[in-house]
């Protein structure tokens, strides 16, 4: 608790001075506005980095903890922290932040202004739902991402059918969400109710022994919001739609960084919140997540647009991501958040490239491609490594978090690992198809004859990405090493809550009682495991 | 020396880094020269390595050097760490030997063209990985060595990325090695459920206890992992990959598809040796499977007419040796054998390729013959290659597949009339080659013929130097005479633990007299040269000879012409349904049942009022308002209560 206990708040709102700033330029001076949000998400990336290097890798406590009464009739505080669990996510937020503002250097030619703001907008939505420890406050910034979102694919997506995916788009997560609310409601007043202590302090929240019959509604109501966010199956077909129809930069966030608040609601949320109530889940929460890993791949198989091939590849890798995560051990979770980093940047990554080639030809069908590696062969270098990033090849990301994800889920659900392991198959599938036939062959379509190889900026925006895409896969100790006392600690915690209330409800004991033995352990020191090579 | 054992796979890398960054304006020579040099230092590395091996005490000959932790996770430790012991030294001699020879010979060979720097990075990557996966001294850093080959294999194979033969090929072999390493993985996860670690020694050294004999876990564990075998060996039934892949370069041909990646499944169940001991299941499936595609694939070389099919199938056919030596218990042999093929095969597709190279690119060996005056010194090497292949004494295939057919007998005489025949067969389709490409009428197409040269000595050197490796390759293991098996002596330590796993409480069957073995000898030779001088009487003496065979079982010829079907059966079966199911699922479930229900409700609320019916502008506001009154009615409800 001794690191400097602004840093957080500084990440959050930078963005929003941003806006700030961007409201006084004349918005014809398009260039100015476009290197003004770059600077504003560069120094949050900076100040981000700094939080990076303070953290302390050896405790699972909070770190960075800002805690101010904000509405105190209520219980509502304003109150951030990250921990091992958030902090990579916290990360890749404001690492793609300057990307994708690179990205859509040249592609966004009208309303670059209200565009720039969006992106700034959503860049604190999105931090604050990682950062904050606090049931509403996180609600407040859950609900806040949605507005720029919907309008950066109803005004900026594709002229066609952007209406209908950004309101599908928002239909559904408003379904999940409002629910959510409700949950958040009932969980506070029954709380207070029952132990005389009206808060949506997630700290102390995780404290109560809650019933295992209100958990279940509770979980369930957490679960649907933060499953259609996922996307899991069968919730996921507002993404193929939203992926399509958002321009590229667009698709870039929602896959890179809006899909993981799903993921990681879980994580902090529904599960220690819910324990008894996950954990009896988590046979059918597998389940799906498996049936989304075929289903997904099989799905993205027969796609004839890149796009939408590369949204269906979304839910067949998030599908990964459940299962480590539903799986409860350390392996198996620290996949799982691996994954998400992976996912952030393999399929942001895919996304781009999809945009480059988008904006040269004006389609996205894959039929309409073939023989572009000789076209473009600084391109197919680029493409290729994605792919296989995607793929999960060893020596890159993927590989990494998939194999932690398999192998910590054997112990628990091997039959489901199976199926699961499958999805590595399919995977080279679909991809590798896809590559063929838009970069080998001969050039069969005329207009694919003069194509330009990837600019100068359009390298640069990508090169960041290639680099982590390496590192995890050569070096991942660098991410799993701060994550694991956070993650041992978070397994400890939810088994003995769940024995806890189970106790308590087979002595017919006195429910919400709060748990004073429930310790937040402060300080897992992280034993170095018997090297015997 | 030991601690330098990094520097094996380093080397490569290197190679790689310097020609894939900074190599877009380097000439030809010095790309080639990097690329080959890269890996001849891996080479010289390797041999000053095996000096010190040799100077340890046998039972001392397994070294361990951990470069860094690479995944550290909960009770998962997984470190970038080497094991030199024989056999990964035997792997690594091989790899970066017949790796550098090909390198230099591919210097040569792809002169001129268009993506020639290319080709050397890829080829350098492989190295890379290949001597990752021989090296590493624990399962999953193996298995990253294992998926990188397949990776520049892929690479390689669609070389000629234009062609869509060429492309499909490729990927072709991805997906069907995926296959087969969806089963190594499992296997995997099985061995650290039971192990709790990955490392090869203390697998092996804790698998009789935590195993028992038998058991349903090991043989499964043996089964999974003899999956990925198949898959990377080209064994049935994952095999069908193999053939396709001779669309790559021949340089490619020889060092990924005959010499080396083939036989990292052979060497997989070798370094698992114990665990197979430990089930006999798993052992007769590996003999059974070995045996059965040895033979299989005999039966398809010898209709080929494209001198590289020819070449894969008889590949195919020996890793099926290799197999049912490992499967009846002789893994040394099988090593053996491998290390043996891997200087005459490579030497035969080099050969080969030579042979294309004088020839315009031209395969087909109809349209070949007579070209022993124009390419001496192909002709005089290939022929060594297949002498050797086809086991004539004292060339190196007939030390090593005479001691495989030896212990197969000693095993169930099935295995060895499986041996013996397909080497009847082997014999026969590979001077049939001979015939059909050196001797007899010249077939040549005029405008071929104006442009028929022996080819540089860049390409023939190499030629030469992997002729005379399957001359004497074969006399490090002299069978019969006590001591003069210097291979196996050497490999004695890595195999004894299973050979006394699967010698125990086996009433132990009396040594076969020295006469006896004299005389399997004399039989396999014998086969040899029936093959030899069928081939020479139908592709030579009596032109017609095969015409004729052919149309006395036309059907039967046509099978096996058209390798029994068995890709479009696969094509049938795997491809076409999941195709087909899948754009079922796509269109008509999630297009309709859940967008349509998603779709149905937005109708429905829709419905509801006129407010909505700007839904662009209507609905953030209605969401807003939405969340309110839902949020007030909650809350009413709550404290109101």
């Amino acid at each position: 608790m001794e690191n400097v206990s602004y840093l957080l708040s500084l990440i959050t709102f930078l963005p929003l001075i941003g806006i700030i700033v961007l409201l006084f330029i004349n918005p014809q001076s398009h260039n100015t506005l476009r290197w003004i949000t770059m600077l504003f998400m560069l120094a949050d990336f900076v100040v981000s980095l700094c939080v990076y290097f303070q953290f302390d890798p050896t405790t699972a406590a909070m770190q960075f903890v800002e805690n101010k009464p904000w509405i105190k009739d209520w219980g509502i505080s304003y109150k951030l922290g990250i921990d091992g669990i958030s902090l990579f996510l916290l990360l890749l937020t404001t690492f793609l932040g300057p990307i994708v503002v690179l990205a859509c250097w040249e592609d966004i030619k009208v309303r670059v202004k209200e565009f720039m703001i969006c992106l700034l907008f959503l860049q604190v939505g999105m931090i604050g739902v990682f950062v904050s420890l606090d049931l509403f406050l996180f609600y407040v910034f859950w609900e806040i991402m949605l507005i720029p979102m919907y309008l950066l694919i109803g005004v900026w997506g594709n002229p066609a059918r952007r209406l209908y995916a950004a309101i599908k788009f928002v239909l559904y997560t408003i379904v999940g969400s409002l629910l959510m609310l409700v949950a958040i409601l009932v969980l506070y007043f029954s709380a207070g109710k029952a132990t005389g202590i009206y808060t949506f302090d997630l700290l102390k929240l995780y404290e109560f022994a809650i019933p295992a019959s209100y958990q279940f509604w509770l979980f369930l109501a957490f679960f649907l919001a933060f499953a259609i966010k996922v996307p899991m199956f069968p919730f996921h077909t507002w993404l193929p739609d939203a992926h399509t129809e958002a321009p590229t930069v667009g698709s870039v966030v929602l896959a890179a960084v809006l899909l993981k608040m799903g993921t990681y609601g879980f994580i902090r949320y529904a599960i220690p919140l819910f324990p008894n109530a996950a954990m009896d889940a988590a046979w059918w929460i597998c389940l799906l997540a498996v049936i989304g890993i075929i289903y997904g791949a099989w799905v993205a198989m027969v796609q004839t647009d890149m796009k939408r091939l590369v949204a269906f590849s979304s839910v067949s890798h998030l599908g990964f991501v459940m299962l480590g995560m539903f799986a409860m051990t350390v392996q198996g979770l620290e996949g799982s958040i691996i994954q998400m980093i992976n996912h952030g940047l393999s399929t942001g990554a895919l996304f781009l490239i999809v945009g480059m080639v988008y904006e040269r030809r004006h389609t996205r069908l894959i039929a309409e491609f073939g023989g572009l590696s000789r076209v473009m062969p600084i391109f197919a270098v680029f493409f290729m490594i994605f792919t296989l990033s995607s793929i999960g090849l060893p020596g890159l990301n993927g590989f990494v978090g998939e194999f932690l994800i398999l192998l910590g889920t054997f112990k628990v659900f091997p039959t489901y690992t199976v199926f699961a392991a499958s999805g590595v198959i399919f995977a080279a599938v679909y991809m590798l198809w896809m590559f063929q036939r838009v970069m080998f062959g001969e050039v069969t379509n005329p207009k694919n004859e003069g194509l330009e190889d990837m600019s100068v900026r359009e390298i640069a925006v990508l090169i960041p990405l290639l680099v982590f895409v390496v590192w995890i896969g050569v070096y991942p100790s660098t991410f799993i090493k701060p994550m694991e006392p956070s993650v041992k600690n978070f397994i400890q915690q939810v088994d003995k809550k769940k024995t806890i209330v189970q106790d308590i409800e087979k002595s017919n004991g006195q429910a919400w009682a709060a748990v004073s033995n429930i310790q937040l352990v402060t300080s897992v020191t992280v034993q170095p495991s018997d090297r015997r090579y | 020396m030991f601690d330098l054992v990094w520097l094996i796979p380093v080397f490569p890398l290197i190679g790689f880094l310097i020609n894939g960054l900074i190599g877009r304006n380097f000439s030809e020579k010095t790309i080639g020269w990097i690329g080959a040099l890269s890996v001849g230092a891996s080479f010289v590395v390797a041999l000053l390595i095996f000096q010190d091996l040799l100077n340890l005490a046998p039972q001392n000959r397994s070294v361990q050097k951990v470069v860094y932790t690479w995944m550290l996770s909960g009770d998962l430790n997984v470190p970038i760490g080497f094991l030199i012991d024989p056999l990964s030294m035997i792997m690594i001699l091989v790899v970066s030997g017949v790796g550098c020879l090909i390198h230099i010979y591919s210097i040569g060979y792809m002169h001129g063209e268009t993506g020639f720097r290319r080709f050397f990075c890829y080829l350098n990557l492989f190295v890379f990985n290949m001597l990752i996966l021989v090296s590493s001294n624990n399962f999953l850093l193996m298995f990253v060595g294992w998926e990188g080959v397949g990776l520049c294999s892929y690479l390689l194979i669609g070389y000629y990325y234009e062609k869509k033969s060429a492309a499909d090929a490729g990927k072709k072999a991805f997906v069907v090695n995926r296959v087969g390493d969806f089963g190594f993985l499992l296997g995997m996860f099985l061995i650290f459920t039971v192990f709790g670690t990955f490392n090869y020694g203390d697998v092996m050294s804790a698998a009789s206890d935590k195993l028992p004999a038998g058991g349903l876990m090991v043989t499964m564990i043996t089964l999974l992992l003899f999956v990925g075998a198949t898959g990377k060996s080209a064994q049935i039934p994952l095999y069908t990959w193999l053939p396709d892949a001779m669309e790559g370069p021949t340089p490619v041909s020889a060092l990924i598809h005959a010499a080396t990646m083939v036989t990292a499944g052979v060497y997989m169940v070798a370094r698992c040796s114990v665990l197979f001991a430990l089930a006999p299941v798993s052992m007769t499936v590996v003999a059974v499977i070995g045996g059965a595609t040895a033979f299989f694939a005999a039966t398809i070389g010898m209709t080929q007419f494209d001198i590289k099919r020819v070449l894969a199938y008889s590949t195919i056919s020996q890793l099926g040796y290799m197999f049912m030596a490992c499967g009846v218990g002789a893994f040394a042999s099988g090593i053996f054998h491998l290390m043996t093929h891997a200087f005459f095969k490579a030497l035969l597709f080099l050969a080969a390729g030579s042979v294309m190279h004088a020839m315009s690119g031209e395969l087909d060996m109809r349209k070949m013959g007579n070209l022993k005056g124009k390419l001496p010194y192909t002709h005089m090497t290939y022929l060594f290659g297949t002498l050797a292949i086809a086991g004539i004494f004292p060339f190196a295939g007939f030390f090593s597949k005479d001691e495989i057919l030896f212990y197969s007998l000693q095993r169930h005489i099935g295995f060895w009339l499986l041996g013996a025949i397909a080497a009847v067969m082997t014999s026969f389709y590979m001077f049939r080659s001979v015939f059909m490409t050196f001797y007899g009428k010249s077939r040549v197409e005029p405008e071929a013929a104006h442009h028929l040269h022996e080819s540089p000595p860049l390409m023939t050197v190499p030629l030469m130097i992997l002729a005379f490796l399957s001359l004497v390759g074969g006399l490090v293991g002299i069978p019969i005479l006590e001591g003069y098996h210097k291979f196996g002596d050497f490999l004695n330590p890595i195999f004894a633990p299973a050979k006394a796993i699967i010698d125990h409480g086996v009433h132990h069957a009396e040594h076969p007299s020295v006469a006896a073995e004299l005389a399997l000898m004399a039989v396999s030779v014998g086969i040899a040269v029936f093959g030899l001088l069928t081939a020479r009487y139908m592709y030579v003496t009596d032109v017609k000879a095969s015409d004729r065979a052919v149309e006395r079982m036309p059907e039967f010829h046509n099978l096996v012409y058209n390798k029994y079907w068995i890709d479009e059966l696969y094509d049938y079966l795997f491809v076409d349904s999941i195709v087909k199911f899948s754009k079922m699922l796509w269109k008509e479930f999630d297009e309709l049942v859940i967008d349509g229900a998603v779709n149905g409700v937005g109708k429905v609320t829709r419905g509801f009022g006129s407010l909505l019916s700007y839904l662009e502008t209507g609905l953030v506001k209605d969401y807003a308002l939405s969340i309110l009154f839902g949020a007030t009615v909650v809350v009413g409800y709550l404290v109101l209560r």
